[in-house]
């Protein structure tokens, strides 16, 4: 084993890819390579004799990896997970930051640290970063279907914006329901009559 | 009485079916259990999420608990099966290419003898003959190393069995990685309808009653919640009750079909729930009965004998000694648990927990409490029978 770890980064997507690329380099120096292509994905990873993958735990690919942990061959190193290993609650802390690490046998935890604490802190910012994009998405959407509901009501009532927003609201109340979901059912039944 | 709450994990195929019905169906909620379905992005991932506790249960392929038993896969122990979710279930499928080649020399595709179809392929395939499995612990690669080396193929020579998700199956086959595959329903059918590849025997042809996918718990959490886990099992054995009547299929299709369980046609579904597979796009279909079991012949019973058979078919291929795998992982397949849990039901429970592996070439009746339990034929397509440590 060199005395540079050399770390592989299972990730599709270039820019996140070379965020996670920027913030292992400055945790340390590492030889890092990035794998983008999921067709032969152990076969990839293999030749390149990381000490170390790190992929999303989202990723469909990552059961390919799990090969590696039978690689038994005399020049093949076997590649654990980490997931058991420590009793630091290291490796949980990766998991619920989205990320999950395999590692070569014997590999120091010391020498691991830094680089799983490089992704964690970058997997957590995905991860907020992919809730609130889920959440303006809903918000959005929300917000469009209300927007509808409201002209309905204007012109079937004819009554001013902040008036059909407040029998709306009111409707919502009395059922016991959000907004957004009156909204929808007033456009959806729309749609059946029109 | 306030219901009590457990997440659960799974993949979605057909046969995580038992899991979504206790849900839907309202038999969790008999139960006073009030369940949180997360649907899991990989294998690895759904047991590793069930390892450090973010889940309390899954729908887990049966050789993972017995993986872990043994330290294979980076996870140590730790994970139990406490009933079987399901019996057979998979099929084997040829890129389209190799299905030409099978025809041209002259194989029938009668899709229900697994030495006359595997004999073909061996004859008709490069090698080494690349076969894509789901998971590198999963009954679809035993089955595959154990059909392919007892009809002669040498495993690793001439076999090499690759690990390809499912949903990336048709992927690996465009690209020229696999040259065949053994899937879960419904992506063997998917592979059809997407003009991928071509069914050529369904696992069941293999071996007639292979446990497929477990109820998998974390030891800690069958130890700290007995009544929990106990309360969990009924609620999943009614599932798989009605799972099995041919009135709920059409139902149980349009259900898991949703966009929360598994998003795809309720019609694709349907073919593995009865049993009729279309096999080719120009729609040859075959009949399977026994494709996928979910209660007959106490089908949920997890007998230590099939963690045992499991074990030692796996050290094979890994170089463990099988033996020695068979009695470390024997204990995975909790059989106490399940009998804790169904006593008070008044099922009919097997007498023993472990039984011999392949030895029913037709439907038996065997000892059991109530002695009225028939288990069904378990035959391996060779005849090869598994004879457990202890009995």
């Amino acid at each position: 084993m060199s005395n540079v770890l050399s770390i592989v980064v299972v990730e599709e997507d270039r820019d996140r890819a070379l965020t996670i690329v920027d913030s292992l380099r400055d945790a340390g120096e590492f030889e890092i390579h990035v794998i983008g292509t999921r067709t032969g994905l152990a076969r990839q990873i293999k030749a390149r004799e990381p000490d170390v993958v790190l992929i999303d735990i989202t990723n469909p690919s990552r059961d390919m990896l799990e090969e590696l942990a039978l690689a038994s061959g005399p020049m093949e190193r076997p590649v654990a997970m980490f997931v058991d290993r420590s009793d630091d609650g290291l490796s949980d802390a990766a998991i619920e930051a989205g990320v999950s690490a395999y590692v070569v046998d014997g590999l120091q935890p010391a020498r691991l640290k830094p680089i799983l604490d490089a992704a964690i802190t970058r997997f957590r910012m995905f991860q907020r970063m992919r809730t609130e994009l889920a959440e303006t998405k809903r918000a959005l959407e929300e917000r469009k279907v209300i927007d509808r509901a409201k002209g309905m009501v204007m012109k079937a009532r004819g009554v001013s914006e902040d008036e059909a927003y407040a029998i709306l609201r009111k409707a919502a109340m009395d059922q016991n329901k959000r907004v957004a979901e009156v909204a929808a059912a007033l456009v959806t039944a729309a749609g059946l009559l029109s | 009485m306030k219901a009590r709450s457990v997440t659960l994990g799974f993949i979605p195929l057909v046969d995580a079916a038992p899991l979504i019905v206790a849900h839907e169906m309202g038999f969790a909620a008999e139960e006073g259990l009030s369940l949180t379905l997360s649907r899991a992005p990989s294998w690895s991932a759904l047991r590793d999420m069930l390892r450090i506790g973010h889940l309390d249960a899954a729908h887990m392929l049966s050789p993972v608990p017995v993986a872990a038993a043994l330290g294979l896969g980076g996870v140590s122990g730790g994970l139990s099966a406490v009933s079987v979710l399901s019996i057979n279930g998979n099929v084997i499928g040829v890129s389209r290419e190799l299905a030409a080649r099978l025809r041209d020399a002259g194989h029938d595709f009668a899709f229900d003898d697994a030495r006359s179809a595997g004999n073909a392929l061996i004859a008709a395939a490069d090698k080494p003959l690349r076969i894509g499995v789901p998971f590198p612990f999963s009954m679809h690669a035993e089955l595959v190393f154990y059909w392919l080396t007892a009809l002669g193929l040498p495993a690793p020579e001439n076999l090499t069995v690759r690990t390809v998700p499912p949903a990336l199956m048709g992927e690996a086959i465009r690209a020229g990685e696999i040259d065949a595959f053994c899937v879960g329903e419904p992506w063997g059918s998917q592979a059809v309808e997407t003009g991928v590849g071509e069914l050529l025997l369904p696992c069941s042809a293999i071996w007639a009653f292979a446990p497929e996918k477990v109820l998998a718990v974390r030891d800690e959490w069958a130890d700290a919640e007995p009544a929990l886990v106990q309360s969990l099992i009924r609620a999943v054995w009614r599932a798989n009750r009605w799972l099995a009547d041919p009135s709920s299929r059409m139902l149980a299709a349009e259900m898991l079909a949703r966009p929360a369980w598994l998003d795809l046609p309720a019609e694709l579904l349907d073919r593995a729930l009865g049993g009729r597979l279309v096999i080719s796009a120009n729609g040859d279909t075959r009949n399977v009965p026994d494709l996928i079991e979910f209660h007959r012949g106490a089908a949920t019973f997890p007998w230590r004998s099939q963690a045992e058979w499991i074990a030692s078919r796996l050290a094979r291929r890994v170089g463990l000694d099988p033996d020695r795998a068979a009695e470390q992982a024997r204990s995975t397949f909790r059989s106490d648990i399940y009998r804790l849990a169904m006593e008070p039901t008044g099922i009919d429970l097997p007498g023993a927990s472990a039984k011999l592996e392949g030895a029913l070439s037709a439907d038996t009746a065997v000892a059991s409490r109530a002695g009225r339990l028939i288990l069904p034929r378990d035959a391996f397509f060779d005849g090869e029978i598994y004879e457990p440590l202890l009995k």
